[in-house]
C-alpha cells in the first residue's frame, strides 16, 4: 500500500521539479560562500594572532620582560618600564573612571526613571546625558588625544605626564563602563528593590546593599573591558603621554605603555623582532583579558538561568 | 528621628553625586568641541576655511595649510576598508546569525569579539610586516608597499567586528514567525534570509555598516604605520586608475598625531582645525547611524 | 472516502523525552479534521509533522510513518513538501510588507516572475480568504497595518496563493476577537471544499462548529503525548468511545 517510491516532489510536472532543483543548488551555493566568509573571518584572526605570537615569541625572555628599554635608534633593551607604565596609567585611568561612570549608570538607572512626569527640565536634561555617552562612545581616539593636549597638557600645563593620560583616558572609557553597568543594573530584578524598601531601607541603602552587589559581576566586566580599552590605545596617550622609555616616578611624569612602544619601535627603530616581541605581549594580555570577560559573563548568564 | 534624618540627608548627597556624575558626560563633549574649536580659531581667522578645507599643499614651513589631500585619503583609505570588509563582515554574520551549527558558532563569535580586541598598532605592525613587502611585489614604478591598499585592507579587517557583530544583532532581532512563515510557504532557507530576514533587520544592519565608516575614519595608528603619510595629493601612479589605491597617502588623523607634538602657533592651531573637521565628520556619521538604529528598533513585533 | 494524510504508529522524541506515542490515524481528503486536547498533549507538535516544521528544532528524532496520498512523506523535498502543505500560525505573522508582496511572496519565491500571473493569483488568493473586498484598493499598504483578523486571513490568502492540497492550523483565532473568529471559521468551512483542512483548536465550542472529524490527544504525568480516540466529530462530542474524551469534553462544556 505503501508507494516506496523515492520521489522529491509532489507535483511531478518537469517545471516543478526544476525549479525546486534551482533553488537548492542556489542555496547550496551561498550557504558555502557563507562558511567560507565565517572560515575567513576566522583564518584572519588566527594568521594575526598565530604570526605575532610566533614571531613575538622568539623574542620573548624572562629578560625581555626584566630590563628596561635603553632607547636610541637601534631599539636595545627590554620592557620592564612600559609593562609599569601600563600598569600605572591602567590603574590610575580606571581609579578616575570607574567611580564617575558607575555613579553616572546608577543615576541614569535608578534615579532617572523615577523623576517621572515632574520635571520637564530633568528629562530634557536625562535624555541629553545619554546622548553624550552615545557621542562619547562614537568619538574617535584622536580627538581625544587632541582635547586631552589642549586641556590637561596645556592648559592646565600637566604636561606630557600620567596624569594628563589618565584623565584624557578616563573620558574615553567612560562610556565603556557606564553602558555595561547600565545593562548589569537592568538585569537586576526589581523585586529586590521593592523588597528592600518595603523593608523601611533608604533608596541609597537599598542600591548600596541590594541592587549593587547583584550587579557587580556585570559592572567588573565593564572595568575589565576598560582594562582592554587602555592597554590597547596609542591615539590618546601618544599625544598626552610622551615618549620617555623611563619609568615614571610620579604621575606628573611622561612615560610609553607598551602600545606606544611598540610603535616606537616599529616607527623609529629597525628592531621589528622586539616590536613583534611586545606586540605578542599585548596580544597574549588581551586574550587574557577577553577570556576573563567570557568567564564571568558566563557565570552570570548561569547564575540569570539558574536563579530566581 | 535623628538617626532617620541623618539617613535622609545621606541620601540626598549622594543623590546629587550621582547627578553630578551622570552629567558629566555632557561636560566632557561640550569641553571637547569647545577646546578644539578654541584652539583652531586662529587657523579659520588667518588661513581661511576655504584655503583650508579645499587646497591640497600641506607646507607647515611655508605656512600653508590645506588638508583636501588628507580628506581625500581618509575617504579612499574609508571606501576601501567598506569595498573588502563589508562583503565578508555581512557574510560573517548571516553565518553567524542563520547558518552556522551551534558548535562553529561557539569559536566563531569569541574570535570576532577577539578580533576587536587586538590593538590597532598590533595591526599596523603586521601590516608593515606582512602586508607592506607582499604589495610591494606588485610590479609599478613608484609603488613602496606602503600607501592606500595596505591602508585599506588592514582597516578592512578592523572594523570587520563591528560590523559583523551589530548586523548579527540586528539578524537575531528578526521575529522567528517571520521564519516560520516563509518556510511554510515553500520558500528554501537562503530564499528566507535573503528576501525576509535581511530585509527585515536592513536599518540594524546599515547602521552597522555606518558605524565601521565612523570606526574607519577615526582609525590613527595603524594608518600612520602602514599608510605612507605622504602629504601630497594621492594619484595613481601610471595610467592605470587602479594605481591609485598604490600611492601613498595620509589621513586626517594621522596628519594630526604625527605632528601635533611638535607643531606650534599656526600649525598646531592648523592640527586642531584638522581634528574639527575630523569631529564633524564623525558626528555627521554617528548621527546617521543612530537614525537607522531607531528606524530597526521600531519595527513591530509579532514574536511567537 | 479518500485519505489525503496518514500516520502508522508514529513517534516524536525532542532529545530523551518522547513527545508522542503511536500515533496511528487516516486524515480524510477535503474535510476539516480537528485536533483537541489538554495543553502538552502534542497536538501542535503532531499538526507540524505534516509540512515537517519539526525538521527545524534540533534534536528531533521521529519514527513511524507518515504518509500523504500514500507516499512516505519523509522522501520528500521539504520545500516542495511545505508548498503542498499551508500552514497557518497562531499568531498572525504577516511579512513586513505589502499586502501584494505577501501574497504574491510563495509564488515568488517558486519561480513565477510573471506579473499579470502574479497580480491574477494574488486576487483569487484574497478573494478565497474573504479578504478581497477589504483589501483591494489598498494592495500597496503593508500587511502589519491591518487589524488582527485580516492580518489572519492574509496570511490564509498567503499559504493558498501557493496552490496547495493541505492547510495545517495551528489555533487560528487564539489570539483573535469573537467577530474575527467568526470570519475565519466561516472561511475554514468554504475551504473545506477544496482543501484537506487540519486545526488544533482549544476550543471546544469551535472544534464542533468546524470540523466534520476529531481526533484526541491526551497525555498522563509522564507528558507523552498518545491519541486516544478519532472519529466523526459528531459521535466525539455526543458519544465518545473513551471515557477520557467524554470527561475532556463535558469538563469543557462545564
Amino acid at each position: 500500500m505503501i508507494n516506496n517510491k523515492s520521489i522529491s516532489t509532489l507535483h511531478n510536472d518537469p517545471e516543478s521539479l526544476k525549479n525546486l532543483k534551482i533553488r537548492s543548488t542556489t542555496q547550496n551555493v551561498w550557504f558555502s560562500i557563507m562558511w567560507l566568509a565565517g572560515l575567513v573571518t576566522l583564518i584572519i584572526l588566527l594568521l594575526v594572532i598565530g604570526y605575532v605570537i610566533i614571531q613575538g615569541g622568539k623574542a620573548l625572555s624572562w629578560e625581555f620582560l626584566t630590563t628596561p628599554p635603553r632607547g636610541g635608534l637601534s631599539g636595545e633593551g627590554g620592557i620592564s618600564t612600559t609593562l609599569g607604565t601600563t600598569v600605572y596609567l591602567v590603574a590610575l585611568t580606571l581609579l578616575i573612571a570607574t567611580p564617575l561612570g558607575v555613579g553616572a549608570a546608577i543615576y541614569l538607572i535608578e534615579y532617572a526613571g523615577e523623576l517621572g512626569l515632574t520635571s520637564p527640565v530633568m528629562r530634557v536634561l536625562i535624555s541629553i546625558a545619554n546622548f553624550a555617552v552615545e557621542t562619547l562612545a562614537g568619538i574617535p581616539s584622536i580627538i581625544y588625544g587632541l582635547f586631552g593636549y589642549a586641556l590637561f597638557v596645556s592648559t592646565l600645563q600637566f604636561g606630557w605626564s600620567l596624569l594628563s593620560a589618565a584623565l584624557a583616558g578616563a573620558c574615553l572609557v567612560l562610556p565603556t563602563i557606564i553602558r555595561t553597568t547600565e545593562e548589569a543594573l537592568l538585569t537586576v530584578p526589581d523585586d529586590y528593590r521593592r523588597g528592600s524598601l518595603a523593608l523601611g531601607a533608604t533608596k541609597w541603602q537599598t542600591l548600596y546593599k541590594v541592587v549593587l552587589p547583584a550587579a557587580i559581576p556585570g559592572i567588573i566586566t565593564g572595568i575589565i573591558l576598560s582594562v582592554g580599552r587602555i592597554i590597547s590605545e596609542t591615539a590618546v596617550f601618544f599625544v598626552t603621554l610622551g615618549g620617555s622609555h623611563r619609568l615614571p616616578s610620579s604621575i606628573m611624569d611622561g612615560g610609553r605603555t607598551l602600545a606606544l612602544h611598540l610603535y616606537y619601535l616599529a616607527m623609529d627603530t629597525n628592531a621589528f623582532d622586539k616590536a613583534m616581541g611586545t606586540g605578542a605581549v599585548l596580544v597574549i594580555l588581551i586574550i587574557l583579558i577577553n577570556l576573563s570577560i567570557n568567564l564571568i559573563s558566563g557565570k552570570l548568564t548561569a547564575r540569570i538561568r539558574g536563579g530566581k | 528621628m535623628k538617626e532617620k534624618s541623618g539617613r535622609m540627608i545621606a541620601d540626598q548627597t549622594v543623590k546629587y553625586i550621582l547627578f553630578i556624575s551622570a552629567i558629566l558626560s555632557i561636560i566632557i563633549v561640550l569641553a571637547i568641541a569647545y577646546f578644539i574649536f578654541r584652539e583652531s580659531i586662529q587657523a579659520w581667522k588667518e588661513i581661511g576655511f576655504t584655503n583650508i578645507i579645499l587646497k591640497s599643499v600641506w607646507r607647515p614651513g611655508q605656512d600653508q595649510y590645506g588638508i583636501l589631500a588628507m580628506i581625500v585619503g581618509s575617504i579612499a583609505v574609508t571606501i576601501g576598508a567598506i569595498v573588502l570588509g563589508v562583503p565578508l563582515a555581512l557574510g560573517t554574520a548571516i553565518f553567524l546569525g542563520e547558518i552556522a551549527p551551534k558548535g562553529v558558532q561557539a569559536l566563531l563569535r569569541p574570535a570576532v569579539q577577539l578580533l576587536a580586541g587586538i590593538p590597532s598598532v598590533v595591526y599596523g605592525l603586521f601590516g608593515m610586516v606582512v602586508l607592506v613587502p607582499i604589495i610591494r611585489r606588485i610590479n609599478v614604478p613608484g609603488n613602496s608597499g606602503y600607501g592606500l591598499l595596505a591602508a585599506s585592507i588592514v582597516l578592512a579587517v578592523m572594523i570587520l567586528p563591528t560590523i559583523t557583530s551589530i548586523a548579527e544583532d540586528a539578524i537575531r532581532a528578526v521575529p522567528d514567525s517571520y521564519r516560520s512563515g516563509s518556510l511554510a510557504l515553500g520558500a528554501t532557507k537562503w530564499q528566507t534570509i535573503t528576501k525576509v530576514v535581511l530585509p527585515a533587520g536592513r536599518s540594524g544592519i546599515i547602521a552597522g555598516i555606518i558605524l565601521g565608516v565612523g570606526r574607519a575614519l577615526g582609525e590613527t595608528m595603524a594608518m600612520i604605520m602602514v599608510i605612507g603619510n605622504s602629504v601630497k595629493f594621492p594619484k595613481p601612479l601610471t595610467a592605470n586608475p587602479l594605481t591609485f589605491y598604490l600611492s601613498k597617502a595620509r589621513t586626517l588623523t594621522g596628519n594630526i598625531a604625527v605632528e601635533i607634538s611638535y607643531a606650534t602657533g599656526i600649525h598646531e592651531s592648523a592640527l586642531f582645525a584638522t581634528g574639527v573637521v575630523l569631529f564633524a565628520l564623525i558626528i555627521i556619521v554617528n548621527a546617521s547611524a543612530r537614525w537607522f538604529i531607531k528606524r530597526q528598533s521600531s519595527i513591530p513585533t509579532t514574536r511567537q | 472516502m479518500n485519505t489525503k494524510l496518514e500516520t502508522i504508529e508514529f513517534n516524536l522524541y525532542y532529545g530523551d523525552f518522547h513527545a508522542l506515542k503511536d500515533i496511528s490515524v487516516k486524515i480524510p481528503e477535503k474535510r476539516v479534521t480537528a485536533l483537541i486536547g489538554p495543553s502538552g498533549s502534542g497536538k501542535s507538535t503532531f499538526l507540524r509533522t505534516f509540512n515537517r516544521m519539526n525538521d527545524l528544532i534540533s534534536g528531533v528524532r521521529t519514527h513511524g510513518d507518515v504518509l500523504i496520498d500514500n507516499v512516505d512523506l519523509f522522501k520528500i523535498d521539504p520545500v516542495a513538501l511545505r508548498q503542498n502543505i499551508g500552514m497557518v500560525f497562531q499568531k498572525p505573522n504577516p511579512f513586513p510588507k505589502s499586502i501584494f508582496e505577501n501574497v504574491a511572496y510563495g509564488p515568488r519565491v517558486t519561480g513565477l516572475r510573471d506579473h499579470k500571473k502574479l497580480e491574477e493569483i494574488v486576487e483569487s488568493s484574497l478573494r478565497s480568504a474573504a479578504l478581497w473586498d477589504e483589501v483591494k484598493d489598498d494592495l500597496a499598504k503593508s500587511g502589519l497595518a491591518l487589524s488582527g483578523g485580516q492580518q489572519q486571513r492574509l496570511c490564509i490568502a498567503r499559504a493558498l496563493a501557493v496552490q496547495p492540497t493541505v492547510i495545517l492550523m495551528d489555533e487560528p483565532a487564539a489570539s483573535l476577537d469573537p467577530i474575527a473568529t467568526q470570519k475565519i471559521e466561516d472561511l475554514i468551512h468554504t475551504l473545506s471544499e477544496n482543501y484537506t483542512i487540519v486545526i488544533v483548536t482549544h476550543n471546544m465550542q469551535q472544534a464542533g462548529r468546524v470540523s466534520d472529524y476529531t481526533a484526541f490527544f491526551y497525555t498522563d504525568d509522564t507528558r507523552t503525548g498518545r491519541l486516544v480516540e478519532f472519529d466523526e466529530t459528531k459521535i466525539i462530542f455526543t458519544n465518545p468511545a473513551d471515557k477520557r474524551t467524554e470527561d475532556y469534553i463535558t469538563g469543557r462544556f462545564g
